[in-house]
């Protein structure tokens, strides 16, 4: 089937994602889902506000899934990250991966979540037990290699 | 010319505004367009070089910025 790329502000389908990039040809099906963590470099933490260049994010991460299926050989990829407020143990982003062999379906699953994190416009708030709220820089730093 | 730059997360809460627009000479380059945010209050705590998308690309900091361009500054992502 065809790559799958989107943001969305509703709930995130596994299921979903793990029925399209299933096929006969696929021994291989995988699925990763990143959830919102409860604690975060010694902080307690209640939720994750996500916020995002949504029409940048949207056109990254699908050209991060057309690369993705490039280079590792398969057109079944697809790939969902949640936009707004969530809470402790919620999903935040699924990738779904289909291949006829699972060296490939792990390393492609490992590719798109680092690609993400490396250039998808979305940032995140963190929401403490204290009432405090702040923006996640996990580079310190603006990434320049992102400059072509 | 008058470009109408984005601002999101922490560059937003910094400058106190979702979008700025910035007056420009022609033929102003995206380091031209940083230096003018850079003198807006609150641009102090932005870095001396953010990452800067021109039409939902990232630019390099010699591109031309022209009229109708769509630009935003692009604080570091976080994601996943």
């Amino acid at each position: 089937m065809t790559p799958l790329a989107t943001v969305a502000r509703t709930p995130i389908d596994p299921l979903a994602l793990l029925r399209r990039v299933a096929s006969p040809a696929n021994g291989a099906v995988l699925l990763f889902l990143g959830a919102v963590r409860q604690v975060n470099e010694g902080r307690a933490v209640t939720g994750i506000d996500y916020a995002a260049y949504e029409q940048m994010a949207a056109s990254e991460l699908e050209a991060i899934v057309a690369e993705g299926a490039s280079r590792f050989g398969t057109a079944d990829v697809a790939v969902e990250h949640r936009l707004g407020e969530l809470a402790v143990e919620e999903i935040s982003v699924a990738i779904a991966v289909g291949h006829p062999h699972r060296d490939a379906a792990y390393a492609l699953s490992r590719w798109i979540i680092e690609e993400l994190k490396r250039r998808v416009p979305i940032w995140k708030r963190e929401h403490y037990t204290d009432g405090t709220r702040e923006w996640v820089d996990p580079a310190g730093r603006p990434s320049a290699e992102l400059v072509p | 010319m008058t470009v109408t730059v984005l601002l999101f997360a922490s560059y937003a809460d910094a400058l106190g505004a979702a979008s700025l627009d910035v007056e420009l000479p022609r033929d102003s380059t995206v380091r031209d367009l940083v230096s003018a945010i850079r003198a807006r209050p609150g641009a102090d705590r932005l870095p001396a070089t953010p990452l800067v998308a021109v039409n939902l690309q990232y630019a390099a900091s010699d591109r031309i910025v022209l009229d109708g361009d769509e630009v935003a500054l692009i604080p570091p992502v976080a994601g996943g």
